[in-house]
C-alpha cells in the first residue's frame, strides 16, 4: 500500500501529512506516507483542491483534511 | 486574484464556486462553454472539467466534493452537464440552459461574443444573488 498525501506546503497539507503518519502509526502497518508538492504531479490526479489524499493511486479526499480515525480506516 | 491565476500558483484555497459546462457539439454547447471560461476568467468561480465527472476521476470527483456551490451551464433541454452532474449524485445550485435565454440552438460553431456575454452575466447574476442570500 502507498499513501500520497498531494499539497503544496500550507498549513492543511502538513496537518493532513502529519494524520496520514499519524494514522500509520496506529494501523501498525507498514506503510510508506509521501508528500507531493510538485503541482504538476498534483494536477496529472485531477486535484483541483488540496490538500488531498491519496491511497494506491485513488484520492480519497480533496480540498479538506480527514481525521486520523478516517485514514485509519481507509488502510484497513 | 482571479480564479484562473490561483490555479497556477496554489491549491489550498477554497474553492467556492465550481463551474460545469455541458461543451456540446452545437453552437449553444460551445456558448456555454465559454461562458463557463469567461466566468472562470472573470473570478467568479473555478471552472471544472465535466469529463472528469462523467468518467468517475477520483481527484476530480473529491475536488467537486469540497465545492460549496455548483453551476451547470448547458446549452440546451438535453442538460447533459445537469444530468452529468446529478448522476454522479451531486446537487447543482445553479442551472442555466442557454436556449432559455433566447439563444436558438443550431450547428453553426461561429460562436459570437454578446451570446457568451448574456449567458456569462446571467449567470454572474444569479451567483450574486445566492452569495446575498448565505
Amino acid at each position: 500500500m502507498k499513501i500520497e498525501v498531494l499539497g503544496m506546503g500550507c498549513t492543511n497539507c502538513n496537518k493532513l501529512y502529519q494524520n496520514a503518519v499519524e494514522a500509520v502509526k496506529l494501523s501498525g502497518k507498514e506503510i510508506e506516507v509521501t508528500k507531493v508538492e510538485d503541482i504538476k504531479k498534483i494536477m496529472s490526479y485531477g486535484v483541483l483542491s488540496t490538500p488531498a489524499l491519496v491511497i494506491d493511486g485513488l484520492v480519497k479526499v480533496a480540498g479538506k483534511v480527514p481525521k486520523v480515525e478516517d485514514i485509519k480506516e481507509w488502510i484497513k | 486574484m482571479k480564479g484562473w491565476e490561483m490555479t497556477e500558483k496554489c491549491l489550498c484555497e477554497p474553492n467556492e464556486v465550481i463551474i460545469f459546462s455541458c461543451a456540446g457539439s452545437s453552437n449553444v454547447g460551445q456558448i456555454a462553454n465559454q461562458a463557463a471560461i469567461k466566468l472562470a476568467q472573470d473570478g467568479v468561480g473555478r471552472y471544472f472539467c465535466l469529463a472528469g465527472i462523467g468518467g468517475h476521476v477520483s481527484g476530480m470527483i473529491e475536488s467537486t466534493k469540497a465545492g460549496k456551490m455548483l453551476i451547470a451551464i448547458d446549452g440546451c433541454s438535453v442538460g447533459s452537464a445537469k444530468k452529468t452532474l446529478e448522476h454522479a449524485g451531486f446537487n447543482i445550485s445553479e442551472h442555466v440552459q442557454v436556449t432559455d435565454l433566447g439563444i436558438e440552438k443550431n450547428h453553426n460553431l461561429n460562436i459570437l461574443s454578446p451570446d457568451i456575454n448574456k449567458v456569462a452575466q446571467h449567470l454572474e447574476s444569479q451567483i450574486s444573488q445566492r452569495r446575498g442570500l448565505r
